[in-house]
């Protein structure tokens, strides 16, 4: 609570290396797309890659901006789509995910946890004190005749109390269903959009495990 | 005027971070930290369902090393069901040497993920490159061929998660007492001979010596930025066999300090006599430790630097030469070089590769004794398993009652044990690339964030405990009604 009075500067405001022009304006011709981890296990994330080969080809086609895969920290410019993987679990996934509705023109939920919650809403079954005290004073590994800290601070986000879905929160336009949804279906939804074609999952490819 | 520089999120890692620097009127660095930002709860969610889901919910912590966790939970059932390591039982061969492939096959695929996808970029472009630059997009306009080969790589491992444990992702063949299915002779020559679209196990190899030459032709240009960059002393820890070298799926607990003189080794089933772990108020990650050195003295790295610090040789011949050289380098002394953790990754990702091969050839694959089925009496309700996941030594513990709901659980993962050493590594860069200069950019703070990155720490993994919700946040839904809130 110290340092509040301070002035903050956050990295993606400093002074950066310009790109070259040349790359920058060939990114610039191509379909945006934005994709973020919230309350997830980056297994989505990972899906994604699980694209194989034809991420290279899309990539003609398609420039990623904020990702947890680029060092772009906030998405600038308008973006034709975002995928979201996770639920929302703390102040600052409501933050991520209401700054990729307000810039992506299609917003898609990826996997279990974005979907519902996923396995991280098991906690929504659980009483929070008791929650507290497992992790930080009951803790088997906690250390001896110290006084428990539970973390609290301004550097860190507050928790909600439950584990929501995204589409709780922001209007989602599509679900892709899995944990994770494999490779493939990923890039059925992307190759599709991208070739100006609806949304259209068979349900022969989604999972539910 | 005092500032405060923030890195939020921190990128190209799996997870949440955040980095917070204090600067004084003087522009001198005060103090650096990072900060996990989120945490999941699963210690306790898990609590109440029955025994054998635990490798399948909480391999969910992870979607980048969750065979770690399946098979971590796996060795944990076995000790429950009384035919573990806890009672000194190995498995039947066949469902070891299986499980084991299947890690190795995690090794291969995180390493390459992290190490190609996440770290090469810097050695390519540069830290202070243009943010849009230094990443896997960037590595596709400079340098296609090199992108193929890594995609291949990376697919090569997936696939073979998949043959071994039933999905790319979050796999169903751990059960207590063994495995559910064992390798064909078809589903093995796939891999040993490659196909259309597939590589064969001696291309991996092949790939897998090049991101070693990469780090090689790396370090050539930049000795003295590789060497400088946060030399942060810790001991370090890693499983190992017998002969004092690492074991990826199970060993003792070996901890050395820099002179490589073993400061403790114990049977990991008596953590809890040696280990605690702190808490601060700024992070939801938790601080482990030895207790009998103290939190400063005791805190521990793990990962790819420290089990090459500990090992004295590596089994496969490739690995070991290379060992060899990684070794002479610091002559018999522990490597504390940050950036010499993606030489250490590199090196195991040669070595994932030349065990797979090895197991790939033996005819225990093909077994088709799977399981051991102890009787009722040998039930013990506890289990603790350990094993090296890509980002360190990995714990879970687990106690379940006779009707079979877990009733505890309590796990620490590697990138909790880092966490102490990772916080030394992001305040020595801090001193070393921001204290006293007139002018901070971007590239200055993203030097931190290659500190950080070189752990390949996973913060998704790192926030399994449960916190607190402080003070009142209201969450609102799509239409603008509040849908929660909540005092502290
Ligand atoms: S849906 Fe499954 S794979 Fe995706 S983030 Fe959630 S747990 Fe991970």
């Amino acid at each position: 609570m110290t340092n509040s009075h301070k002035k903050t500067l956050f990295s993606h405001d400093l002074p950066a290396t310009p790109m070259d022009p040349a790359l920058q304006a060939s990114r610039d011709q191509k379909i945006k797309v934005a994709m973020i981890g919230l309350c997830g296990c980056w297994g989505c994330t990972l899906s994604l890659l699980d694209m194989d080969e034809a991420l290279i080809g899309l990539l003609d086609k398609v420039t990623i901006l904020r990702s947890s895969l680029t060092d772009i920290k906030r998405i600038r410019q308008r973006c034709a789509i975002g995928f979201i993987e996770g639920g929302v679990a703390n102040e600052e996934n409501i933050e991520t995910l209401k700054e990729y509705r307000e810039h992506c023109d299609i917003l898609i939920s990826v996997g279990a946890c974005a979907i519902w919650g996923g396995v991280p809403a098991m906690r929504n079954e659980v009483e929070l004190s008791s929650c507290l005290e497992e992790a930080y004073v009951d803790s088997i590994t906690a250390v001896a005749n110290a006084i428990p800290t539970i973390p609290y601070h301004e550097d860190i986000p507050r928790i909600t109390t439950k584990v929501y879905p995204c589409h709780e929160v922001v209007k989602m336009d599509y679900f892709i269903p899995g944990c994770p949804p494999d490779g493939g279906t990923i890039l059925k939804v992307l190759d599709d959009l991208v070739n100006g074609r609806e949304f259209d999952l068979p349900t022969t490819m989604n999972r539910y495990d | 005027m005092s500032r405060k520089l923030v890195i939020d999120p921190v990128t190209r890692i799996e997870g949440h971070g955040k980095v917070t620097i204090q600067l004084d009127d003087d522009n001198q660095v005060t103090d650096a930290k990072l900060h996990v930002v989120e945490f999941r709860g699963f210690e306790k969610l898990v609590q109440g369902h029955p025994y054998w889901e635990a490798p399948m919910l909480l391999q969910r912590i992870c979607g980048i090393c969750f065979v770690s966790h399946h098979l971590c939970g796996a060795k944990a059932l076995d000790d429950m069901i009384g035919v573990g390591l806890g009672q000194h039982i190995r498995l039947l061969p066949g469902p070891e040497k299986i499980r084991r492939l299947g890690h190795y096959a995690q090794q291969l695929q995180s390493h390459v993920t992290a190490y190609f996808y996440l770290v090469v970029p810097e050695m390519l472009f540069g830290m202070d490159a243009p943010p849009e630059q230094r990443n896997v997009l960037g590595l596709v306009e400079q340098d296609p061929a090199l992108v193929k080969r890594v995609v291949a790589l990376r697919k090569w491992g997936q696939e073979l998660i998949k043959t071994v444990l039933g999905k790319r992702m979050h796999g169903i063949s751990s059960v207590p007492g063994g495995v559910s299915k064992n390798i064909s002779i078809e589903e093995r020559d796939r891999f040993l001979q490659g196909e259309e679209g597939l590589l064969s196990i001696d291309e991996v190899i092949e790939y897998a010596q090049e991101g070693l030459e990469l780090f090689y032709q790396f370090h050539e240009q930049h000795r003295e930025q590789v060497d400088q960059f946060a030399v942060v002393p810790a001991l370090d820890m890693c499983l190992v066999n017998d002969e004092g070298n690492v074991d990826y799926y199970h060993g003792r607990i070996r901890i050395i300090d820099e002179h490589k003189h073993i400061v403790q080794e114990f049977d990991y089933h008596d953590y809890l006599q040696h280990f605690s772990e702190a808490t601060e108020a700024w992070s939801y990650m938790k601080f482990p430790y030895l207790k009998a050195l103290g939190r400063e003295k005791g805190s521990v790295r793990v990962g790819p630097l420290a089990r090459l610090n500990v090992t004295k040789t590596l089994s496969t011949p490739l690995a070991e030469a290379a060992l060899k050289k990684f070794h002479a380098y610091t002559n018999g002394r522990s490597n504390n070089m940050t950036l010499h953790t993606n030489w250490a990754r590199a090196i195991e990702i040669i070595h994932s590769a030349e065990l797979i091969k090895a197991l790939l050839n033996d005819t225990d694959l093909q077994n088709t004794e799977l399981l051991m089925i102890p009787a009722d009496t040998a039930w013990t309700g506890e289990g603790i398993g350990v094993v090296e996941a890509p980002r360190g030594t990995l714990l879970h513990h687990y106690r379940a009652a006779k009707t079979g709901d877990i009733t505890f659980a309590n796990l620490i993962v590697s990138t909790t044990q880092n966490n102490q050493v990772i916080n030394r590594t992001v305040q020595s860069v801090a001193q070393d690339y921001i204290s006293g200069k007139a002018e901070i950019t971007e590239g200055m703070l993203n030097a931190i964030e290659v500190g950080i990155r070189a752990y390949d720490p996973c913060l998704s993994c790192a926030t399994h405990a449960l916190g607190q919700m402080p003070l009142k946040i209201s969450v609102f839904d799509a239409r603008g009604n509040i849908i929660d809130e909540l005092c502290r």
